[in-house]
């Protein structure tokens, strides 16, 4: 029962990070109709430039980060989240303005080629010495390692804890709200009906006077605002910070775009959905199968989901029409 | 006119091959006279990556080792220049790192790596080419096996996983019947270390109580961790290298697993309590040497380190040093430096007295020496004990 609930607290803050980046695909899909290679790159830039605001910030207020015990006042933290996700607001506009919006009326093909280029370009910069460089780094501790609950299931002997970390309702609590924001956003304000309406058809909004650029380049910026924040939110979890082209990232990005694909991809709550599905499997996976496949079972189960519900679990089948 | 328009680009053609050929003959003729009077050694390490301190370290004690063969007097007269090259802890680049040296840098022998995995990419290529390859610190029993050109100055796993499971089972400080074990499936270190430990442990009347896997980069260990903490085990072992270590220290005290946690030499690293900060502290490991060995060798080879480095060396420092001396010691017995006769002059080595201790080169070219444990206290290692082969 306590390693039940205690794979259950980790799953759900997992998912709450895939559902966070499986936004951002979803998003850009929904609008462009085409996967947006550089997205986990985003991610990883959000976790690196967490990881240099924080230096930065800590050495502006002369806190000394090596040896570092206690943490330094909470503000801190959501000023290094407020930058990054700003700062990554900006690379992803710059991106579309100029890898993607040239090729607006290219073929699909040449976007998602020039996306995977985008990748690589993110990747191979972040990797130089003047950059990020391409040794893994300690992100300095900006939330107290505090238990905020803990549980004990069982008597005597055989008692086992569980652990409810601050950091893990952080993630949780950071991640939904900015995931109802989005919600609203999407559905009840003039900018999000301007989005719908775009994602539906790209030329007739046009024609209803929906300046089109800007409502891809508003949704380029929150996609890597969110990823943004993903990246920073993975790494107060995952303190020790993987050099900018570690294959693990990319493998982070792969199975949020599986839960954007398994919730039904151009839908936002679908994302979301696919997030946590993908994060239960794992974990679940994991611990009660073997650790052995872990991410076996996320691609097995988007086959099987894939094969059941074609466009996802809360997507539309449509037909393409030849 | 048509005659004229071929002749224009023949004639540039034919001006290019001339100044290529002339390039290349000069090209070629310098580096035959850098050959005279220089010896040439390789070195592939992980310069960044996530073992990068690895690379780094045994780059600093080789080229420790360099400036002080140079400086008196270098090989036969002729001076050693060492050419690093980083792999970035990847296999594929390892492989093509080792190829550059042995073909186009044309070096007499080349060090390295520290991963078992890099060193296993590379020594075929040295092998194929009759190059000698001295790993520092590569401790997996396959990797001498690739060949006769391949040697090693570490103890090797048999051994290593030995002194861990003894150090577990008796030693006052853990005295555990039950272990688990958590190993990083993809590295032949980690497995075969592994392997060694779960042997020697249940010879010594423990049990395994979970056994779990991990990928090295993986970031997320709570499920094996609460399946850890669920079979409720005294020590956990852990044979993995320094960065993913961290992590799992790290999860596994805010998940409440509090026994301590054991592992090689591939802990050896400043980064390690890093990044693990306290949640390390308690924790053993099995290693070359330690820096607080009063052996007057070691204090004189952390004075020049320091001197040079700015900073301790950490195990696989001294091993890189060990490995280049020894080097530079059978290149000095025999009055040829070609491949054969070097290979057998390094595996005549015996009772050289190394910074990580007397080390001599067995019959399957590895080395048997001691093995030391060390405690993680506040973030740095310290000296336990030291463990003798065959005791």
């Amino acid at each position: 029962m306590s390693d039940f609930t205690q794979t259950l607290i980790t799953a759900i803050a997992i998912g709450s990070l895939y559902a966070l980046i499986a936004l951002g695909y979803t998003m850009v899909y929904g609008i462009l109709k085409f996967i947006n290679f550089a997205h986990s790159d985003i991610v990883v830039l959000g976790a690196w430039s967490s990881y240099t605001f924080s230096n930065w910030l800590l050495k502006l207020i002369g806190v000394e980060t090596k040896g570092m015990t206690t943490p330094p006042a909470i503000w801190v933290a959501v000023v290094v989240l407020v930058l990054s996700m700003a700062f990554c607001g900006v690379v992803g506009f710059t991106i579309e303005r100029l890898a993607y919006r040239p090729l607006r009326r290219a073929p699909r093909l040449n976007v998602l080629i020039t996306a995977i280029g985008v990748s690589l370009l993110l990747q191979n910069v972040g990797q130089l010495d003047q950059v990020f460089g391409a040794s893994p780094q300690k992100m300095p501790q900006l939330l107290p390692a505090a238990e905020l609950a803990s549980f004990t299931f069982g008597e005597g002997e055989s008692a086992r804890k569980v652990v409810i970390g601050l950091v893990d309702v952080m993630i949780f609590v950071t991640a939904s709200s900015l995931m109802l924001l989005m919600q609203y956003l999407v559905f009840h304000t003039k900018q999000g009906v301007a989005m719908r309406a775009v994602s539906y058809n790209t030329d007739t909004a046009a024609l209803m006077g929906i300046p089109v650029d800007r409502v891809v380049s508003i949704t380029f910026v929150l996609g890597s605002v969110l990823a943004a924040a993903a990246g920073f939110l993975y790494v107060m979890k995952y303190p020790s910070l993987n050099q900018p082209a570690h294959t693990i990232w990319v493998l982070l990005g792969l199975k949020a775009f599986v839960a954007a694909v398994i919730g039904g991809i151009g839908n936002v709550r679908g994302a979301v959905l696919g997030g946590f599905v993908i994060a239960f499997v794992e974990q679940f996976g994991a611990f009660y199968i073997s650790t052995n496949y872990r991410d076996v079972y996320v691609f097995v189960m988007l086959i099987l989901i894939l094969l059941v519900r074609p466009g996802g679990l809360l997507g539309v089948t449509t037909r393409e029409k030849v | 006119m048509t005659h004229f328009r071929f002749q224009g680009p023949r004639r540039i053609i034919a001006v290019m091959v001339a100044a290529a050929m002339s390039l290349a003959m000069t090209g070629c003729q310098e580096s035959g006279s850098t050959a005279s009077d220089e010896i040439l050694i390789g070195h592939f390490a992980s310069l960044t990556g996530s073992e990068a301190t690895f690379g780094q370290s045994t780059d600093n004690g080789i080229k420790l080792a360099v400036d002080e063969i140079n400086e008196a007097g270098g090989i036969h007269g002729k001076k050693v220049r060492l050419v690093t090259l980083d792999d970035k802890g990847d296999a594929r680049e390892a492989g093509t790192a080792v190829t550059r040296l042995v073909t186009k840098d044309g070096v007499v022998a080349v060090l390295g790596e520290v991963a078992s995995k890099l060193s296993l990419a590379g020594a075929p290529i040295c092998q194929e080419n009759g190059v000698p390859m001295i790993s520092p610190s590569s401790t997996n029993p396959k990797v001498t096996k690739v060949g006769d050109m391949i040697f090693r100055v570490c103890f090797i796993d048999p051994f290593q996983g030995a002194v861990c499971a003894r150090f577990a089972r008796e030693s006052d400080r853990i005295k555990a019947t039950k272990a688990a074990i958590l190993t990083d499936q993809a590295s032949p270190y980690s497995v075969g270390l592994q392997e060694e430990f779960e042997k020697a442990f249940t010879a010594m009347g423990g049990t395994i109580v979970s056994k779990q896997t991990y990928n090295a980069g993986d970031q997320d260990f709570s499920a094996q961790l609460t399946a850890i903490r669920g079979a409720d085990p005294e020590v956990v072992f852990v044979p993995g290298y320094y960065t993913d270590v961290g992590n799992i220290a790290i999860q596994a005290r805010t998940l409440g697993l509090t026994k301590p946690l054991l592992g090689g030499d591939g802990w050896d690293s400043v980064k390690l309590g890093e990044i693990a900060g306290a949640n390390i502290n308690g924790c053993f490991y099995s290693n070359h040497y330690s820096h607080e060995d009063p052996n007057p060798k070691v204090q004189d080879f952390i004075r020049k380190y320091a001197e040079r480095h700015k900073q301790t060396p950490d195990g696989l420092a001294a091993l890189g040093y060990d490995a280049a001396r020894i080097l530079f010691e059978a290149m000095q017995r025999t009055p040829n430096v070609d491949g054969k006769s070097l290979a057998a002059e390094l595996s005549k080595t015996s009772g050289f007295e190394g910074v990580t201790g007397k080390i001599s080169i067995d019959a399957e070219r590895n080395a048997v020496k001691s093995a030391v444990i060390l405690e993680m206290k506040d973030g740095n290692p310290t000296y336990v004990s030291t463990i003798q082969p065959g005791e």
